[in-house]
């Protein structure tokens, strides 16, 4: 059964800008290999955390928004687990009114670019 | 315990002052999902230390009051809020 999933996650602000890209095409290849289609993507850079997360008070925010069969969840989370760069992860299964909400928060950002443009 | 009211001093005073009607917001502006993801919506929910606000207090319905602490905990799960807050309006 494909779900939609959404998987934010912070990464160590000490990396450098090729690092963080490269530790992101990591995960998203790991979804592609898995046959999980990638839906939107979004790079925060980055934000002040809340509350300091092992001792750095700064990270790299990374939203991943796909469409994937269940079983491959768990081994996603394993392989955030074990790359040391990731400070904290979380992933979400959408409902449907989370879906619908997220086409038009992209709809509504389309339109102001065009609006800008 | 007949003391009216009146009598009990509260140390700062209730906001609610008349008994006006409650409504659940989300229910009124048919608002279906709450984004954990930003955290200015949230704050509207969590008082200055950063707890949730009660449902006698925001008069939302039972159901989105679940939703509405499942994203604050989400939220506070990936930093956008603290756990502990001080003062943050």
């Amino acid at each position: 059964m494909v779900n939609q999933y959404e998987a934010v996650f912070i990464m160590t602000p000490v990396l450098s800008e090729d690092q963080i890209k490269e530790t992101v095409k990591k995960f998203k290849d790991y979804l592609t290999k898995k046959g999980a289609e990638i839906v939107f993507e979004d790079n925060w850079a980055m934000r002040k955390l809340a509350y300091p997360i092992q001792k750095k008070s700064t990270g790299f925010y990374y939203l991943i928004e796909f469409k994937a069969e269940g079983n491959i969840i768990r081994d996603f989370e394993v392989a955030f687990k074990r790359d040391e760069k990731i400070l904290r992860f979380l992933t979400v299964k959408l409902d449907k009114h989370a879906v619908i909400y997220n086409e038009k928060k992209r709809k509504k950002a389309k339109e102001e670019k065009k609006v800008e443009a | 315990m007949a003391q009216s009211n009146s009598d009990i001093k509260y140390l700062t005073p209730i906001a609610v002052d008349t008994k006006r009607k409650k409504y659940c917001r989300f229910k009124k502006s048919k608002i279906k999902y709450i984004d954990y993801k930003d955290p200015n919506f949230l704050m509207k929910f969590v008082n200055e230390q950063g707890k949730l606000l009660p449902r006698r207090i925001t008069g939302t319905s039972s159901k989105y009051q679940k939703k509405v602490a499942q994203a604050v905990k989400r939220a506070r799960h990936i930093a956008l809020m603290p756990y502990v807050g001080d003062l943050l309006k």
